[in-house]
């Protein structure tokens, strides 16, 4: 675990000063491993006592703290891990991520009420359908790059939203109404109390973060890496990027579709407009506002996006506004985001950081950004 | 089926072409700041929903008092077409020093860049809805707003069963005008020589003496003044708008320019038509409500073929 760091002759901790958030990480890199589990159990028991009601008070006190921290928070963080993997670790622009959700949400909302299945088993098809759409989507149109695949993402998203606006099968535009709830599970009763939820959520939360970390520490994340940085070097290396990058799309199709069975279990009601273009862009803004490819930073900045505006309910109508503002002045303050991936920031340094820069941008190379589209 | 399609292609095909017309107005906006950004300008469509503003406001002023006679039509049509651009070329150049310029000189990246358009996308949704609107029009900023008719939608001539009116060809022509202006101003003048070289090599560029930031400004002021153009020929065509209306257009016009290959000045041009076409021709088999759906299945498709689109990128090649 310790090797992994990227840190070049210029950039060792001893040189680099005392920065609070740096600090930290830097005694993170270096800490043995009883003490990183010290803080994975503080974590834990942390957001365990966290729908407390005297947090609650203070974090949202104009709604049931509880019910935030399912959503938007725990659907939002679950939802920036997933897209974390197909953006942060990949490097694929995935503008449509909503999609994913929705056929998730939809596919316990229609069987729930349909066929009386039970949940549990619901939430494994649920994600078994987001991932093969995400392959159907994925298998012709991985192949475009950059601002190509963030169109066709951006379509396939709308097109999924607009297809349930028009099948009466799935309710049409009035969408489906008494989605029931979960079964019990070990004793906990899902239904109108919101805590049960909220422990499934984080639950999932856990469960799809160690997934990630291990997924991307394996032989799988190197090669996403590789794809991140320079699609074609990887290639010419023997990486089978387009596996890898369907690959990537999969997963991170599944994580949404995971999150939105949840959804769709404490929504009850599940309709075309809860998933629109601007979620996918709310994600992908906390995925980047967060710092692409760093979970620690993908998570907080879900839950920044996510918990502002519940907090400042007394703006309701302006908080689209003040988001629009925060997030261009975020970008133009630190366009790597709160806590930016410092193996990413490195790869910045010496290059494109797998995104690519702008055009016309005098001090940074170019190359790749043209040769994207040669291809 | 076959009389549907007998019956109202010719009607479908005259829709298209108008909607194909602003589609590609705005598809020009993308496709040439794409072409020296590298970047979806995604704000690209608010630029569009202020020319639709301006050009309402415009027309509630002085349309009900103007008479309806040719030269007073014409005379409204222009003032509306030179304002729109005006205010939506200014609007792009404030947008681009705000949005896109602090991050050009911090060389981040361009999901940076990305993150920082929609942001500025959804302020300036919101600013209209919550402040514009309601100061300026007196009405709520989330309803549609509708403009008052200045030119009549009068049949002018018959081609089979297809009807054309007045305002068909005023937005026809309107649009013609302008692209070609536009393609010879990139492919004749000194600015349009800055324009392409930078598009081609910046640093290079750099070093002939272009001056890139002027260069990015004006691109941002011709694409947004498109914009403008196409706003003012979508008010006067369809006669209502509202906070939210560049998204869908934003899209189609976005998707008009990856159709006919980013960065080409006249695969705008030809993508905004055939998706147009397109899609009126598909509502005839589907029904409306498929029509969106239509016109992303095409892209996808064109897309996976033909990766670059239908004429290929870029705006470099526009050589003379």
């Amino acid at each position: 675990m310790k090797g992994d760091e990227v840190v070049d002759g210029n950039e060792s901790p001893a040189r680099r000063g005392f920065h609070p958030i740096d600090g930290t990480r830097d005694w993170w890199a270096d800490a043995p491993q009883w003490q990183r589990y010290g803080v994975y159990l503080l974590v834990i028991v942390f957001a365990l006592i966290l729908p407390a009601p005297w947090i609650g008070s203070f974090m949202s006190p104009d709604s049931d703290w509880t019910t935030v921290l399912i959503f938007p928070i725990g659907t939002y963080i679950l939802l920036a891990v997933g897209l974390n993997i197909v953006v942060g670790h990949a490097g694929m622009l995935d503008l449509g991520y909503v999609a994913f959700f929705a056929i998730g949400a939809y596919t316990w909302a229609s069987i729930g009420t349909k066929y009386g299945w039970s949940f549990w088993p619901t939430v494994v098809l649920g994600i078994f359908l987001a991932s093969v759409s995400g392959v159907i989507l994925g298998a012709p149109t991985l192949r475009l790059r950059g601002d190509y695949l963030a169109i066709v993402t951006l379509g396939f998203g709308e097109i999924v939203r607009i297809t349930a606006n028009n099948t009466d099968a799935i309710g049409g535009a009035r969408g489906i109404t008494n989605v029931p709830h979960p079964e019990p599970l070990f004793g906990m009763e899902f239904f109108l109390d919101p805590a049960p939820y909220y422990y499934l959520m984080l639950f999932a939360i856990v469960l799809v973060v160690v997934f990630s970390i291990r997924l991307n520490k394996s032989r799988v994340g190197r090669a996403w890496a590789a794809i991140r940085e320079d699609e074609d070097a990887a290639e010419l290396m023997g990486v089978p990027t387009f596996k890898f990058k369907l690959l990537a799309f999969a997963i991170g199709a599944m994580i949404g579709g995971f999150a939105g069975t949840i959804y769709a279990s404490k929504a009850v009601f599940v309709e075309p407009n809860n998933f629109p273009f601007i979620l996918s862009a709310t994600i992908l803004a906390a995925v980047v506002l967060g710092g692409a490819g760093n979970l620690p930073g993908v998570i907080l900045g879900a839950f920044v996006v996510a918990w502002l505006p519940e907090r400042f309910r007394d703006f309701a109508d302006y908080r689209i506004f003040v988001f629009g503002a925060v997030l261009v002045l975020m970008m133009a303050l630190r366009p790597e985001g709160i806590l930016p991936s410092r193996q990413r920031k490195a790869e910045l340094r010496e290059g494109t950081g797998g995104m690519g820069a702008m055009g016309a941008e005098v001090a940074g190379p170019d190359s790749e950004a043209s040769a994207e589209v040669t291809k | 089926m076959f009389q549907d399609l007998q019956s109202q292609f010719l009607g479908s095909t005259i829709g298209g072409l108008v909607a194909g017309s602003i589609y590609a107005l705005i598809a020009l906006g993308y496709t040439m700041v794409y072409g020296v950004l590298r970047l979806i300008n995604f704000a690209h469509s608010e630029i569009f929903m202020i020319g639709t503003m301006t050009s309402l406001f415009i027309l509630i002023t002085i349309a009900p008092a103007a008479p309806f006679t040719i030269i007073s039509m014409i005379g409204i049509l222009v003032l509306l077409i030179v304002a729109s651009a005006l205010v939506s070329g200014g609007s792009a150049i404030v947008l681009e020093q705000v949005a896109y310029r602090p991050l050009r000189k911090k060389g981040a990246t361009r999901l940076a860049a990305l993150i920082s358009a929609i942001g500025a996308s959804l302020f300036l949704q919101e600013l209209f809805a919550l402040i514009v609107i309601p100061d300026v029009f007196g009405k709520s900023g989330r309803v549609q707003q509708s403009a008052p008719r200045f030119i009549p939608h009068e049949e002018l001539f018959r081609i089979g069963n297809g009807v054309v009116r007045t305002d068909h060809v005023f937005v026809i022509i309107g649009a013609v005008i302008v692209m070609v202006v536009l393609d010879q101003l990139v492919r004749r003048t000194r600015i349009g020589r800055g324009i392409r070289a930078t598009a081609q090599d910046p640093e290079a560029a750099v070093l002939m003496g272009v001056s890139i930031d002027r260069i990015v400004r004006i691109t941002f002021l011709l694409g947004g003044a498109m914009a403008g153009v196409a706003a003012a020929l979508f008010v006067m065509e369809y006669e209502n708008t509202d906070y939210r209306i560049g998204f869908l257009l934003g899209i189609k016009a976005f998707t008009a320019a990856v159709l006919g290959g980013i960065g080409n000045l006249r695969g705008a041009l030809l993508g905004g038509i055939v998706l147009g076409l397109v899609e009126n021709w598909s509502s005839i088999f589907l029904g409306s409500a498929w029509k969106d759906v239509t016109a992303f299945v095409i892209l996808v498709l064109v897309l996976m073929f033909r990766p670059t689109g239908i004429l290929g990128e870029s705006l470099q090649r526009a050589r003379v």
